[in-house]
């Protein structure tokens, strides 16, 4: 009822808040992403929404008008697996191997208890939500924004059974603003807590623990069911909120990274039932039929493996390594090839500039830029489910667009404009170099709140 | 250049199924003796065997005159190929399974080949009193990790006694050290209290859900038990779908093991290690239990130091089933002549010697009717030596499996230059498109979450 009220009381604040103008785009190049180029065209922005994309186009009287002549319009770009706006360390990413003990935040003077088997849920916060946790102070949010990102989804990272992601804008006063859609799947990694850390301990600990929970999140799903239809007789279910947070979860990430791993979570995707998301994928090259006949989405890292920068001078790697490093950055080629549907992500990468730069290296070898572009905007939209709201230049969809003097994967894209929810947000002329800020300046929704 | 190029020729047909003729060998079939002539290999499997055969049309001839032709050889006792060993924080870790972890991408697979290797039980570590699930593979070099897997192989168990899985129990000694909580058991008697309590708990699951279905089937209302995952393999072991390959070395540990077998009513499967096995091996053959050993590897702990080079030869002629194991990825590649000390050590014949890598661990694994030896229906798993497979100065020519080619030690030795080329044109362009020094020096800054 609460929920209802409130909502009432956001219809109410928006409808106070309508603008009477709009914002129109117009004589710029607009890629829509969902159909040809328009060499001229004009885009309406309207509450927060795409009033309207074409090369015939009425422009409202009332509308704002920014001369595009010369410029590019593009979809927003969208990081399918970040953690972006989530600075909760119960949520966030531990360095691989740091994790230690069972879920929760064990501190230096109470260590965690160790865990003794599945029954004790270690390394799981299931029930995390990534739309609870936004923080807007982030400054990441401020920083993938000036360099075109729009969207992201957001997932805790912690743990095997980490929580759920959500897709949210990079823009907003308040998180309540940010969530497009709040609950986006599960997000797994095979980590452990190491030798003597309790179980599991192992990459197969943590693979049968996985197994264990699924087993049980079944078992729960009917129990509970049959408890509901007649309680009387019967002794009720046990609360589990690990087991609820992954009933919840509609999808589920798995990791795979090599292409072992790959043709293992493929199996194990079909074992356990659920719709499935691989990420990583930086040896997808070796694995391009496997990952078509499988038919599940993929995410790719953008991280490109490298060489270590601090390695015994004298030491030579296995051809093997050098081969993957080589050849990582052609897998998204190979993917698109084969008609695999994938989203670029950008874990690991520190400047939003440097993404622009890993997805051209993707170019160089072989990926054109429409499928790099669909990689970043409507591929991760369809893959989690809200391509009806993001992804392309198309009416009716949330106003998130790029405008750009150049191309977007250009070396040194220059950005002009970025609109979340029709807002209009300008990079400072230097916010282009790692670490600098923009300004949010005028436009739609918020001069509207002024 | 020329060679090069036949490399890649023979490269191109390395595996893939063939009929072939391989002539002139001196065949140890393992089976029937030892003669001098031929075996056909027809769509994977040995078709004929003899001093004259009949030869197929069209079929390729590999004159293998002065060479030695033996089954492929069979390692009981392996924990290459697997991407995790231990999972050491239960003392139970039944849930846990090798299946889940194969890496078809470990260069030891390869280099086991090279070594006569074509069939490997790929076992869990010995951290726990009762630990993972284990695999028989083929060592499919080059497919992937379900290809590897030797069909309808049957599943296994690893269970380890003695200092290995107490170890974790007792702070002072504990690997790794520092903070870690010790976990029970910390002597051989809780080993086997922890392994009697197991198979107690698996009793009582099995009870509960035959007795969930029972009331189902009457029609009563009942709350579906809970599944485990833990229990479910050793559910298996007492109805006798799973084999036990228990890591042991002391006599006395060997006996509680079968003690408590018998007392749950299962058998052990094979005795692993088992340096101590010369001492009560009446009792091992009467329990119907293999036992796979090593040569003469022994003093690396306090268990291992009663331990006598006779151990196989004394265990097999009380009538166990022995095979000799090589728990390392080094000590794999020569199993052959790990086989050949028993004859020096206990006076063995030749043919009970090569048994002991090959029939033998064939049957501990019940694999027999598979590989193991040369005859008319069994898998083409060969290997071609050019001397006396039990010779130090032997040397692994060719290996099939399954009627394909592995391992080619010509092919080997030519590729190698092609690959060291490759080698080099990788690491000069890397070199090439590497980024230049900025001129400041300084590090890029790093973005973050804000504190």
């Amino acid at each position: 009822m609460q929920k209802i009220l409130s909502l009432l009381l956001l219809g109410c604040g928006l409808l106070l808040a309508q603008p009477p103008s709009g914002i129109a785009i117009r004589n710029a190049r607009i890629v829509t992403g969902s159909g040809p180029i328009l060499q001229k065209g004009t885009v309406v922005l309207r509450n927060g929404l795409i009033d309207a994309v074409g090369e015939n186009v009425t422009i409202p009287a009332d509308a704002w008008i920014i001369n595009g002549e010369g410029m590019t319009v593009y979809p927003g770009l969208i990081d399918a697996l970040s953690t972006v706006g989530i600075t909760d360390p119960a949520a966030a990413a531990s360095p691989a191997g740091a994790i230690r003990g069972a879920a929760g935040t064990p501190t230096a003077t109470t260590p965690a208890p160790v865990s003794r088997g599945p029954e004790d849920r270690p390394l799981t916060t299931s029930w995390l939500k990534a739309a609870d946790l936004i923080n807007t102070a982030d400054r990441r949010i401020e920083s993938a924004r000036n360099h075109g990102f729009t969207s992201a989804i957001a997932w805790p990272k912690k743990g095997i059974f980490a929580g759920q992601g959500a897709v949210i804008n990079l823009a907003g006063d308040k998180s309540a603003d940010m969530i497009i859609v709040p609950a986006t799947g599960q997000y797994l990694a095979l980590v452990n807590g190491g030798f003597g850390a309790g179980y599991p301990a192992s990459l197969m600990g943590s693979i049968s623990y996985i197994r264990q929970i699924y087993a049980d999140a079944d078992r729960y799903a009917r129990i509970k069911k049959q408890y509901a239809e007649n309680p009387r007789g019967l002794i009720r279910p046990e609360y589990d909120r690990a087991l609820e947070g992954v009933l919840e979860s509609n999808r589920i990430l798995l990791p795979a990274n090599r292409r072992v791993e790959i043709t293992r979570m493929i199996a194990f995707s079909k074992e356990l039932k659920r719709p499935t998301v691989l990420y990583g994928l930086q040896e997808g090259y070796l694995s391009a039929d496997a990952l078509q006949a499988a038919n599940l989405p993929l995410l790719v890292n953008l991280k490109w493996p490298e060489k270590a920068r601090e390695m015994d001078p004298e030491y030579i790697e296995s051809l093997k390594t050098l081969d993957v490093r080589d050849k990582a950055p052609t897998t998204p080629a190979e993917l698109a090839k084969k008609g695999v549907k994938f989203a670029f992500y950008a874990d690991g990468i520190d400047q939003p500039l440097d993404v622009i730069k890993a997805v051209r290296k993707a170019m160089q070898n072989g990926l054109s830029e429409a499928d790099a572009l669909k990689a970043l905007t409507i591929a991760p939209a369809e893959i989690f489910g809200f391509a009806d709201r993001l992804g392309s230049i198309e009416k009716g969809k949330i106003a998130n667009l790029v405008v750009t003097k150049g191309g977007i994967f250009d070396e040194k894209p220059s950005i002009q404009h970025v609109f979340i929810d029709g807002v209009k947000y300008d990079p400072a002329p230097d916010s282009q170099t790692p670490a600098a800020t923009g300004a949010r300046t005028t436009g739609g929704k918020e001069q509207e709140q002024q | 250049m020329k060679r090069f190029l036949i490399a890649f020729a023979l490269a191109a047909t390395l595996v893939s199924a063939e009929t072939f003729v391989i002539q002139n060998a001196t065949v140890w079939t393992m089976a029937k003796g030892k003669f001098t002539g031929s075996v056909v290999v027809k769509d994977g499997k040995i078709d004929q065997v003899g001093e004259k055969v009949m030869v197929p049309q069209g079929a390729r001839i590999i004159d293998a005159g002065g060479q030695h032709l033996i089954p492929g050889i069979i390692d009981a006792h392996s924990h290459i190929a697997a991407e995790a060993i231990n999972e050491g924080s239960v003392s139970v870790s039944s849930m846990a399974s090798i299946d889940d972890v194969l890496n078809p991408e470990d260069i030891a697979i390869y280099r086991a080949l090279a070594g006569g290797v074509t069939t490997a039980n790929i076992l869990h570590g010995s951290a726990n009193s009762i630990g993972g699930q284990t695999v028989i593979t083929k060592l499919r070099w080059g497919t992937d990790a379900k290809t590897m897997l030797f069909e309808g192989g049957r599943p296994g168990i690893k269970f380890a006694l003695g200092e290995n899985p107490k170890r974790a129990g007792n702070a002072a000694v504990n690997v790794g050290g520092g903070g870690r909580q010790p976990r029970y058991p910390a002597t051989r008697m809780g080993v086997e209290d922890v392994i009697r309590q197991a198979f107690i708990d698996a009793r009582e699951y099995q009870r509960t859900w035959e007795d969930y279905k029972a009331k189902l089937s009457r029609g009563e209302r009942v709350v579906e038990p809970k599944r485990d995952l833990k229990l479910e393999p050793l559910v298996e072991i007492l109805e006798g779908r799973r084999d036990v390959h228990a890591h042991c070395y002391r006599a006395d540990e060997i006996l509680m093991l079968l003690r408590v077998a018998d007392e749950f009513g299962f058998k052990i499967r094979t005795l692993q290690h088992v340096l101590e096995g010369y001492k009560v091996a009446k009792e091992i053959a009467a329990h119907g239990a293999g036992a796979s050993t090593f040569s003469d590897w022994w003093s690396y702990k306090v268990e291992a130091f009663d331990a006598i080079p006779y151990n196989a030869a004394i265990m097999h002629k009380k009538g166990v089933l022995v095979s000799l194991n090589s728990d390392s990825a080094e000590l794999m590649r020569h199993l052959n002549t790990e086989a050949a000390k028993v004859m020096k050590y206990g006076g063995v014949t030749e043919e009970e010697a090569l048994a002991m890598v090959t029939i033998n661990p064939a049957r501990q694994l019940r694999i027999e009717n598979r590989v193991g030896s040369i005859e008319p229906g069994k898998d083409a798993d060969l290997v071609l030596y050019d001397k006396n497979p039990l010779s130090n100065y032997t040397k692994v020519q060719k290996v099939w499996i399954d009627g394909k080619m592995y391992f080619d030690r010509e092919k080997d030795l030519s590729e190698r230059a092609v690959k060291e080329a490759r080698k080099k044109g990788l690491l000069e362009k890397e070199k090439a498109s590497a980024p230049v020094q900025k001129k400041d020096g300084a590090a890029p800054r790093r973005g973050g979450p804000a504190e």
